[in-house]
């Protein structure tokens, strides 16, 4: 069969530039982080690894993820079985308001938090009554990491959960199956991957979370330091490999995120090939 | 009719649990989403009309409009030629490592942006891997609009090839054959066949690419160095005005920015429904 672009020349120049590009753009950042990072020895990175500092903006990052990405899985299978599973007025709108946060300047989210909990803003005066502290502090970057990931986990199930319609859960209930073993035994099992792939991408954004975290984090050394403002706040007192050092725990991070995200999609490519 | 209506409405509610999912979705982005953006809407209407005028014409905000627009612009052009290119090669030929640059293109997505910032900062400085052997041709990225498009460029490059590769995948190999066997050159069968069957993902993948731009902040501070007028990209205004205090100002160019975002995904999303219903036959 004759297919364009399949002629030898053709075919090499492509690969050829496309293999260059990425090297150039995707490859090289990647190599530089960890050459940054171990510049000076593998001493002083272990030394930089296990300062009080890292290790409290590595706990920080932690507890954010570990707030964040459980309620953003529930709200996301709620909203999920919401719209895919019932019809009803204002289905439509719900769908546009949860993408938002993917349109949505990372600054800009940052600001809405800080103006409605901050000190000036329309909770300010209560929460500071009442002596809670929202703003730079931890509860802050928890509340805007809710609102940039909020759409990860949901955004992967609605397309899938509408192409398999509900005709398994119907049947359950015809069988009298109740609510919750309707969801554990029948919808779970066929969204599992999906639902996996979105809780992913939600840790590695609320791990990775910089512009909004910033914004409302205020930047109390070893208090409210995430992982990614303290690899801001290195890099701008000139501390090269001590930022590229915690930045070195993030891209570790975002590797073990595309090698999950490959590994679920040859499941997937694997068992589509099975049937 | 009505009744029809009802019935219906009746046998889609056979599953349990939408008073529940109902409570729970309403709830959430009323607290997480709503409450936080009337926040904005409520010190906006603290200022009068010509205030707001006055703010959002800043000749200073002028500039950074000008900036980020620019460097959007050509990252998102960047990514549209070199998206369709990934997605062609990752599509249409085999070769030894095939599956890594694959996962690779994720890699923006998946790389914290402030991680990508300081090390596009670092290899494009006038010392970096790169910087130094671009800087015998009198070529500096760092603290120009090139590093601008740079880093905006680096953290969309997903969008075009996600959103190319799985409809040219579906692209039958009888299109390619028949093109080919009526005589056509390569270039001519990809320009005259191909592309135009592409057209609606790259546009749509190009156009998330921009909006994501217009946005980013992480990546590109770092390269940018934030030169008033020169190298200040507009959420860096924002960011600007709130270390000062000025939550008005703040609030006003935040407006800007939200309005251009959210208009822009609008677009895209009435421009792909238009095109998805003409490939449906008015049914989509």
């Amino acid at each position: 069969m004759i297919r364009i672009g399949d002629a030898p020349r053709v075919r090499r120049l492509l690969i050829g530039t496309a293999l260059t590009l990425t090297a150039l753009f995707l490859l090289l950042p990647l190599v530089a982080i960890f050459a940054q990072a171990l510049m000076s020895g593998i001493d002083v990175y272990w030394q930089n690894l296990s300062s009080v500092y890292t290790l409290s903006a590595i706990g920080l990052t932690l507890l954010v993820a570990a707030i964040t990405v459980p309620v953003n899985l529930v709200f996301g299978v709620f909203l999920a079985w919401l719209v895919t599973r019932f019809d009803f007025p204002g289905r439509r709108l719900l769908q546009t308001l949860i993408d938002i946060p993917f349109a949505v300047s990372p600054v800009v989210a940052g600001l809405v938090y800080l103006l409605l909990y901050g000190r000036n803003g329309w909770l300010g005066g209560w929460l500071d009554a009442h002596d809670i502290q929202i703003m730079f502090a931890w509860p802050g970057i928890v509340l805007v990491t809710l609102f940039v990931t909020c759409p990860f986990v949901a955004r992967e199930l609605i397309p899938l959960m509408q192409t398999q319609g509900s005709r398994e859960e119907e049947a359950a209930v015809t069988l009298g199956a109740s609510g919750w073993t309707i969801f554990r035994r029948v919808t779970l099992p066929n969204i599992r991957h999906a639902l996996l792939y979105g809780v992913i991408l939600t840790n590695a954004r609320a791990v990775g979370e910089f512009g909004a975290v910033s914004v409302v984090a205020g930047a109390i050394r070893g208090q409210t330091n995430t992982l990614p403002l303290q690899v801001e706040q290195l890099y701008q007192d000139y501390n090269t490999v001590g930022a590229f050092t915690s930045a070195s725990l993030l891209a570790l991070l975002a590797l073990l995120t595309l090698a999950a995200k490959a590994a679920l999609e040859w499941r997937a490519a694997r068992r589509e090939t099975a049937t | 009719m009505i009744a029809q209506a009802l019935m219906r409405r009746r046998e889609r509610r056979v599953l349990p649990g939408f008073g529940l999912s109902l409570g729970i979705s309403l709830t959430f982005v009323s607290l997480v989403l709503l409450l936080p953006l009337t926040s904005l809407v409520g010190q906006l209407s603290q200022l009068s009309w010509s205030q707001y005028w006055f703010l959002i014409t800043d000749p200073r905000l002028l500039a950074s409009y000008a900036v980020t627009l620019f460097g959007a612009g050509v990252a998102a052009l960047f990514n549209a030629a070199f998206g369709l290119l990934m997605a062609w090669v990752l599509v249409r030929y085999e070769f030894p490592g095939k599956r890594l640059v694959d996962a690779l293109m994720d890699l923006p997505f998946a790389l914290p942006t402030a991680v990508a910032g300081i090390t596009l900062a670092t290899l494009y400085s006038s010392n970096g891997w790169i910087g130094r052997l671009l800087e015998p041709w009198g070529i500096s990225v760092s603290y120009t609009w090139i590093g601008i498009a740079l880093a905006m460029a680096f953290t969309s490059i997903p969008f075009v090839v996600r959103t190319v590769q799985p409809v040219l995948e579906d692209l039958p190999a009888e299109v390619d054959e028949a093109a080919m066997t009526l005589g056509a050159s390569d270039g001519h069968a990809f320009r005259r066949v191909i592309l135009p069957y592409l057209w609606p993902a790259l546009v749509t993948g190009t156009g998330l690419a921009f909006v994501r731009s217009l946005g980013e902040f992480g990546a590109v501070i770092f390269i940018a160095g934030g030169k008033p007028y020169e190298t200040e990209i507009t959420s860096l205004m924002v960011f600007v005005k709130l270390q000062e205090y000025d939550y008005a100002g703040a609030s006003a160019v935040a407006s800007i920015v939200l309005a251009t975002s959210l208009a822009l995904l609008l677009a895209i999303n009435l421009w792909q429904g238009r095109f998805i219903k003409r490939l449906h036959g008015g049914r989509g």
